[in-house]
Order: structure tokens, then sequence, then C-alpha cells
């Protein structure tokens, strides 16, 4: 048992990918180290599903994290390293879509749908401010006797 | 032979659903009574067969039958009990079954408590619900059947996936579920009464139960989902926008609109048609989610069956409810006409505008989930929407409903001032510039988040206080007590809202996190807290290997606990998974996770300082709880029990 047990903890140690930052990874400067972080979250671990990069286990987020950090110490921009990292791995990676283009399709959807929907919402409350007072209505003929069946029990 | 007495019993289940659409549809449509009344036996008869056959596939499980390819392939023999009947719906076969076996639950409840329901309304609600159990009855038998054997049985199985054996996950499925299927109750009497072409007061009475009850169960759902991602997935993100959460969280959103403008319709006759298509949407929005999941469309970290067959067959039971009924509605909708007239400063004012905030807000997550697959239908060009859009996008609309709602909690009907409904709140207003200035205050650096959450959260529940108070007008606090549920149930759950947007708000702005490597021994402080590796160990548990590591947590002098964050490995899946440890608190939670040993000695250690975390998901059970107390509500009990007693010979007097 105990050999079973040591074979599977080499097992373990090679199988474990290492997961999300490691402490190597992060950055003296606590400034820069924030920015990174920032910026790894927006950006999509392009093989797992749906993760990005900061928490990703897969050995490419690591990379992805170590290049990030590595323009940053050298001095680029956030906008400057968001297009080299497209640059390379094309725009599947940003999990905030570029606002240009069909995306504009995207960003404005919900603000156009909310201006339209309070329009007709607020033209139906107006309607319903002006309408008569409705009529009151008589049963039909079969609720007549489906109330008669009720009261009768 | 107890796994064929299953697929029989299933395979039979599917024939009382194709009777129970179409004989009780007849009657109903002919006026012929024992027609419709065939619809109840038929709708208890599909219970118990679909019962049968998920009893049949338990005990596959529990008896670790490896015969049965299903069980071979999501099982092991040394599994704890409750994960070997977790495993049942841990899978896409399972699950669907349970889909089912919910789905016909339903019907059976609606055929035995709504006595009261006209004849042949309810003979067409239960023909429409049993024509869902023939889709997904046909769906299950021919593209997923768990009953499957295989001619040479395995000595032992492949075990079920590592990250879902966990008692949060255990739970999550049967609620969501519960949830789903229980919207298509509401599908299933919109469409009744699409069909006999009228809605009123009534048809809204017997609609809501069933919608809050399902609504009730989403909550809970959801949030053990998120709750199990806390703490399971190793770094404490509760949310992630990914095509599956959001799979979940579009009925929930259209499930709330439909909850509020049913009230309108109840008492008040207008919103019909609107009503009737959020009814649609709800469970229109279940099957999109069915869909997404089932067929892999979206990639995503909970994807199960990623089939086309199957795929392709979902889009078509979705196309054809979603599509028919809203011919139908198209149609008929014409014919449903409002009656109560108001302003708009009123009530049904604020219900409306609490229909068009979630409505838009719903659509939002539509159209970031499927932007995908529209943007690479027009470009040609893949495409990420992720959790950046979502959380710009998304948060107006919750800040606005936030703002809104204890105003229009506390307008009259038909017709109020702004002013005059205010008069009761501004004490909850204070209140809540006071937390706003008391988040500002303690927060450095990016507060706008804690300050406008802090400020908006107190402003719910204070302003839910201030409501039941009111409601008790002058006669003191003795008539708190026998205010209606439903006064009750709504405070607490808008109360709950209040709870769950501190908790996001202020975790998300205050989170603190330190990664690092520490020896053996080293003492390290994150916000105030000092913690100490004492030790790291490797041990065994029943289906898998661990790296234990124990971690003393004191603050200020005194201890606070100890934690024993693990690493796990399930050598069946070769899988890894990490096991957080969680000092739980009121305030906050010390969060502790332990990773690789380092090559030059030491261990990696994450440690955050989560505030509020648990507000997150405690404000959600408040929520459902709101729920469930308005469910209490007397104008539902009363109806049940006359059903109970239906033969009274007296009249009582009206209370």
């Amino acid at each position: 048992m105990r050999q079973i047990l040591t074979v599977l903890t080499l097992i373990i140690a090679l199988a474990a990918p290492g997961f999300a930052v490691q402490p190597d990874e992060v950055l003296d400067d606590p400034v820069l180290e924030q920015r990174a972080r920032d910026l790894s979250r927006n950006i999509r671990c392009p093989v797992c599903q749906g993760e990005n990069i900061d928490e990703s286990n897969a050995p490419v987020s690591r990379d992805l994290r170590l290049y990030v950090r590595e323009r940053l110490v050298e001095g680029d921009s956030d906008a400057e390293v968001v297009d080299a990292v497209t640059d390379r791995f094309g725009e599947y990676v940003l999990f905030e879509p570029r606002r240009q283009g069909v995306n504009l399709l995207l960003y404005w959807a919900g603000p156009v749908m909310a201006i339209i929907a309070l329009l007709i919402g607020w033209q139906f409350l107006r309607s319903r401010g002006r309408a008569p007072e409705p009529r009151s209505e008589t049963l039909s003929d079969t609720e007549k006797a489906r109330l008669d069946e009720i009261m009768r029990r | 032979m107890i796994v064929e007495l299953g697929h029989f019993a299933m395979i039979l289940a599917f024939g009382v659903a194709l009777f129970q659409t179409v004989v009780p549809m007849i009657g109903a449509h002919k006026g012929w009574a024992p027609w419709m009344e065939a619809a109840r036996p038929a709708a208890i008869a599909q219970f118990l067969l679909t019962l049968l056959a998920f009893v049949a596939l338990t005990i596959a499980f529990v008896t670790s039958d490896f015969s049965v390819q299903l069980v071979y392939q999501n099982s092991h023999t040394l599994k704890p009990m409750i994960y070997k009947i977790s495993g049942v719906w841990g899978n896409h076969e399972g699950s669907m079954l349970l889909w089912v076996l919910i789905l016909t639950l339903f019907g059976a409840a609606a055929a035995l408590f709504d006595q009261n329901l006209p004849p042949q309304l309810r003979a067409r609600v239960l023909a429409v619900q049993g024509s869902i159990s023939v889709a997904f009855l046909a769906f299950v038998i021919f593209t997923s059947n768990p009953f499957w054997r295989i001619a040479n049985p395995a000595f032992d199985g492949r075990d079920l996936n590592p990250l879902l054996q966990d008692p949060g996950l255990a739970f999550h499925p049967p609620f969501l579920y519960l949830g789903y299927v229980g919207l298509s109750m509401a599908f299933s009497f919109a469409v009744a009464a699409l069909i006999e072409g009228r809605v009123d007061a009534a048809w809204a009475r017997w609609v809501r139960p069933w919608t809050l009850a399902a609504w009730v169960f989403l909550t809970i759902g959801i949030a053990l989902g998120s709750w199990w991602a806390y703490y399971e997935l190793g770094w404490g993100g509760f949310w992630f926008w990914d095509p599956v959460e959001n799979a979940s969280f579009m009925p929930w959103l259209i499930a709330a609109a439909l909850l509020h403008s049913a009230i309108v319709v109840e008492k008040r006759e207008a919103l019909k048609s609107w009503t009737i298509l959020l009814a649609i949407m709800a469970f229109g929005f279940s099957l999109i989610g069915a869909f997404i999941v089932r067929s892999g469309i979206l990639t995503s970290v909970h994807a199960f069956a990623t089939d086309p067959a199957r795929g392709n067959m979902i889009l078509g039971i979705s196309v054809f409810f979603i599509g028919g009924a809203l011919t139908l509605y198209a149609l008929r909708a014409g014919a449903m006409q409002a009656k109560g007239v108001f302003t708009p400063i009123s009530r049904e004012g604020a219900l409306v505008v609490n229909n068009i905030l979630l409505a838009v807000a719903c659509f939002v997550v539509f159209i970031g989930t499927m932007w995908p697959l529209i943007a690479e239908a027009m470009t040609g060009r893949v495409l990420s929407v992720g959790p950046p859009f979502f959380e710009q996008a998304f948060t107006p609309f919750m800040i606005a409903i936030a703002i809104v709602l204890p105003l229009g909690a506390i307008l009259p009907w038909k017709r109020g001032y702004l002013t005059r409904a205010m008069r009761p709140l501004w004490g909850a207003a204070a209140l809540a510039v006071a937390a706003g200035a008391l988040a500002f205050a303690v927060s450095t650096g990016r507060s706008g988040l804690a300050v406008i959450g802090a400020a908006l959260g107190v402003w719910l529940i204070a302003a839910s206080v201030a409501e039941l108070l009111l409601r008790t007008g002058s006669s003191g606090l003795t008539r708190l007590a026998r205010l209606p549920r439903s006064d009750w149930g709504k405070a607490t759950a808008h109360a709950g809202l209040g709870v769950t947007f501190i908790g996001v708000s202020l975790l998300m702005a205050w989170e603190v996190e330190d990664i690092r490597v520490a020896q053996i021994g080293d003492r390290f402080e994150v916000a105030g807290y000092e913690i100490t590796l004492r030790d790291v160990r490797d041990t065994e548990g029943p289906n898998f290997l661990t790296t234990k590591a124990v971690m003393d947590v004191r603050r200020g002098g005194r201890d606070v606990a100890t934690l024993y964050p693990e690493k796990r490995f399930y050598p069946v899946q070769q899988m890894p998974t990490t096991e957080a440890a969680i000092d739980n608190g009121i305030w906050r939670d010390v969060y502790l996770v332990i990773g690789d040993e380092q090559e030059g000695g030491g261990w990696a250690v994450r440690t955050y300082i989560k505030p509020f975390a648990n507000w997150i998901w405690a404000g959600c059970i408040i929520m459902a709880l709101g729920g469930f107390i308005s469910l209490s509500d007397r104008r539902y009990r009363v109806a049940a029990a006359s059903a109970r007693r239906p033969r009274r010979t007296q009249m009582q007097p009206a209370e």
C-alpha cells in the first residue's frame, strides 16, 4: 500500500497542473502587479472552457500571464498589452469584445431596448389612465351554472 | 431485471403522456366530461411510472450494477453512498430522466391540488403539460436512454467527475430542475388560456403559486451552484457569467417579472397579454437553457453531453413549443382586454417598471450569451463575451430596480403620489445614505461599487421594515403578527435582495488577496490576520489521495481558527481538485488554499479575506424564504383547504 501511495504521489506531482497565479509570477511592484491582475482577468484562456488566464491552470495561461507581466515591466500601456495578446491569439481571448464594427450592436442593444421598452410602457400607462371605467360584467351561462354548483356544496 | 422494469415503465409513461395530450384536449374541445376527466388519472399514472423508472436507475447506481453503461461510466464502488445517489443525475442521461420526473411531478400535483379549476381549463392545462412530457420522454428514450446495458460488464466503474462529488452540487441540479420545469406549469396555463381565449383574475390566482414555487426553487438552485463555485473552484469566485449560468439566470429574471405581472392581473385585470407572453418566455428560456447546456454549442465549464443529435432534437423541441405558443399568442392575444384603470404613478405603474427592467436585463444577458454565435454568423470571426461586458451592461438595470423598488412596493393601487409614498421611507433613505457614507469612509481606492451597493442594500432592507410598520398602522405591533402572509413574504423577499446586494458589492470591492511561498512554520500577515503554516501532510480519503495543510489563523493575539486546506487527487478520473478551507463569518470569510510544493522548498499558499461573502447566499435564502411565506398566504391555503373538504353543508361566514 505504501508503495502504491508513493507511486500515486508521484503521479500527482506530475499530473497536477500549476494552479492560477503562482508566487514566482508575482511582480515586485504592487502597482504593476495590480495592472497585470486586472488585465489577465479579462483575457480568456485559449484552451480552457470559459476561464480567464488569471484563474486558469493551463500551461498556456501561465505563459500568457508571464507575457503580460513582461510587457508591463517593459513599459507597455494596458492597451498595448491587450493588442499584443490579441495579435497572437485573436479576438477570441478578449472577454470584453472591442467596441467597434459589429460589436457596437452588442453594446447598444441593451440601452436601445431599454429606451424602446420605457416608451412603450409609458404609452401603455398613459392609455390606462385615460381609459373609461369598465362596465360591470354579467356572468355567462356556464359560469352561472358553475357558481350554482359551488354554492350548493 | 429491475433495470429492464424501469426501462419498460419509462416507455409506458411515454404512452400515457401521448394519451394525456390527445384525449383531454379533444374532450375539452367537444365538452365531453369523461374525456376531460381522463387527464387526472393519466397525469398521476405518468408520474408513478416515471418515478418507477427513476427508482430503478437509482437502484442500479446504489448497487453499482456495472452492466448498465451509464452506471459504469459515472460510478465507482468506492464512492460514498451520497455520491452514488447524486451520480444518478450527475450525467446527461440521468439528469434528463430527473427533468422528466419533475415534469410529471408537477403534472400530478396540478391534477391533485387544483380541484377548483374549471374542468375545461384543467383538461387543457394537463394536455399541454402532457405534450411537453411526450417531447422530453421521446428525447430520453431515443437519444439519451439511461438504461442501455453493456455486453461485457466491467469489474469497476469510471467514477463521477470529482468536482461533482460534493454536497452543494449533489442538490444543485434537483432544485434547479424544480425551478426550470416548474415554469412549465405557467407555460401550460398560458397556452390553455390562449386556447380558451380568456384570462381573468382567477386564472392569475391559479398561475401565481406555481410560478412562485418554481421561482423559489430556481433561486435556491442558483444559490447552491454559486456557493459551490465559491468554495470548490479554489479562488472564491461566485458568479462567472458563463453561458450555462446565464441559462439558469434568464428564466429566473423572467419568472421574477412574471410573478409581479401576475399580481397586476390578479388584482387589477390588466397586463393580461403581457403576462401570458412572460409565462411563455419563462419556460421558453428554460428550454433555451436546456439547449445551451445539452448541445455544447457554447463552450462552458458545465457542458454535459456535446452530441449534435441531442442538440438538434432539443432545438427542435424548443422551436416547436416556443414557436407554437407564440403563434397561438399572435392569433389570440388581441382578445385579452385590459380592464383596470390607473395612472402612471401607482402600484400598477411601478410593477410595469419592474417588468421593463427585469425583461430588458434578461434581454441583455441573452444577447451577451448568444453574441459569440451571432457575431460568428455575421462576420465569421470567433470572439468571446465575458464578465466585463455583463458587469457593465447588466448592473445599471439592477441599480435602477433597487432604487425604484421600495417606492413601488408602497405606492397604492390605481393612483398615488410620490411625495406621500416617500413619507414613510425617509428614515430608510437616511439610513441608506449613512451606510453609503460609512462604506465610503471605510474603503480605500475603488470605492464606488461599495458605496452604491451598501446604500442600495440598506435602502431595500430598511424600506421593507418601514413598509411592514406602515401596514400595521396606528394599532401597534400586535397587528404585525396578523398581517397577511403575502405582506410578510413580499417584505422578506425584497429585504433578501438587499442582503444579496450588500454581499456582492462589498465582496467585490473589499476583497484582499495574498499569494506567497510559505515554509512550514512561517507566519505572515494578511489584512490584520496572522496566518501560520503549521504543517503539510499526505493522507488518504475513501476514493482520493490528499495533501492536507494545517494552518492557524489569529487576529489581535486571539485564535480565530485552525484550517485544513487540501489538494486532492482522484486516481480513477486522474483529476486533481483543490479544497479550500474557509472560516465562515458574518462579516468576513478567511479563505485559505494550499498550492504546489515549490522547488526551493516551501508551499504556494493563497490567502483571501472575503468581506460579507455569506451575505450573497444568505440573501438568496431569504428571498426564497419570502417566496415560501407568500406561498403559504391565506388566499392559496383557503383554495387548497376547500379542495380537501369539498362537501360542506353549511357556508362559513366570510372572515
